[in-house]
């Protein structure tokens, strides 16, 4: 196998370990349950604290790793760390941030635990997926 | 208060911060979903796809992996064995909140894992921003929908 053929796989691995990862971490935290994500959000109702301890443990985590990770002048698979530059604070952010979250109220799915429900998917599940999808397009209009 | 619930809620966290360390160690790349697949269906970058399918599988096959494992370790509210909880609405309900949140999430370029994990981790301030609104309007919806319209346990 040449080198950059070995090094194509071992991307595809990695990308694939960290989306088990991240598929397993939302499973074992119950954010596949769209119920406690609603229940997170109904403060007025019988409150589930659950969500707040995993975003709690998953940002502390990242915080943590970043930290050790950007030490490092690369990826260890090459390439460069790729992260946001932009900083204004502009509508399309804060606008597009405002709809997400009236759909994830609505429905108690952001896009990861909808997309990691597919081993059991439903109607209702399968009809948001594909507008989520047909919202995906929709927005890259804006940006054309 | 569910305090099993809660542990639980804190390993999948860990879990989900190691995905993300993990991904920015070897590729370079943050943790976003709505980027990562977004990207991936609306652009199909050209020698950039391959890890992003592969992350795509690894994120569906997660659920699945606990679930062949007996399912014990799933974290459903009120059915303890389940790995992947019901749907909270019906078709119609769901095809607007899909559009809300494809939309939202592809102009405010991220949702609860690029914004909500890595960006909160890495203190940016647009990704602090973006948190409280979708917090903000997720928290007021369900306020409406629960309390003012009465659409109990499901919306």
């Amino acid at each position: 196998m040449s080198q950059s053929n070995k090094s194509h796989w071992m991307k595809t691995a990695a990308g694939y370990a960290a989306g088990l990862l991240f598929g397993l971490g939302l499973a074992v935290s119950g954010m596949t349950d769209p119920a406690r994500v609603v229940g997170f959000l109904d403060v007025a109702g019988a409150w589930d604290p659950t969500l707040m301890f995993v975003l709690g443990g998953a940002v502390v985590t990242t915080f943590i790793g970043y930290r050790l990770v950007l030490k490092r002048s690369a990826p260890l698979l090459g390439g460069v760390f790729q992260l946001p530059t932009k900083r204004e604070l502009d509508a399309k952010l804060l606008g597009g941030a405002a709809l997400f979250g009236i759909g994830w109220g609505l429905s108690g799915y952001c896009p990861g635990p909808a997309i990691a429900s597919i081993g059991g998917l439903s109607l209702p599940l399968l009809a948001m997926l594909v507008t989520m999808v047909l919202g995906w397009f929709a927005a890259r209009r804006f940006d054309a | 208060m569910d305090w099993s619930a809660g542990l639980q809620g804190l390993a999948g966290g860990m879990l989900i911060g190691l995905s993300a360390t993990w991904l920015m160690a070897t590729l370079g790349r943050i943790a976003g979903i709505s980027g990562i697949i977004g990207n991936l269906i609306t652009q199909r970058p050209k020698d950039d796809s391959a890890w992003r399918v592969a992350f795509l599988l690894g994120l569906i096959s997660g659920p699945l992996l606990l679930m062949a494992l007996g399912g014990g370790l799933g974290n459903v509210a009120g059915s303890p064995g389940e790995v992947i909880g019901a749907p909270v609405g019906g078709v119609g309900l769901m095809l607007v909140a899909g559009l809300l949140v494809g939309v939202g999430t592809g102009l405010g370029s991220g949702c609860t894992s690029g914004h909500g994990v890595c960006g909160l981790a890495r203190l940016a301030p647009r990704s602090m921003a973006a948190t409280g609104m979708f917090l903000l309007t997720a928290l007021v919806t369900v306020y409406i929908s629960r309390h003012m319209l009465g659409l109990g346990g499901g919306v």
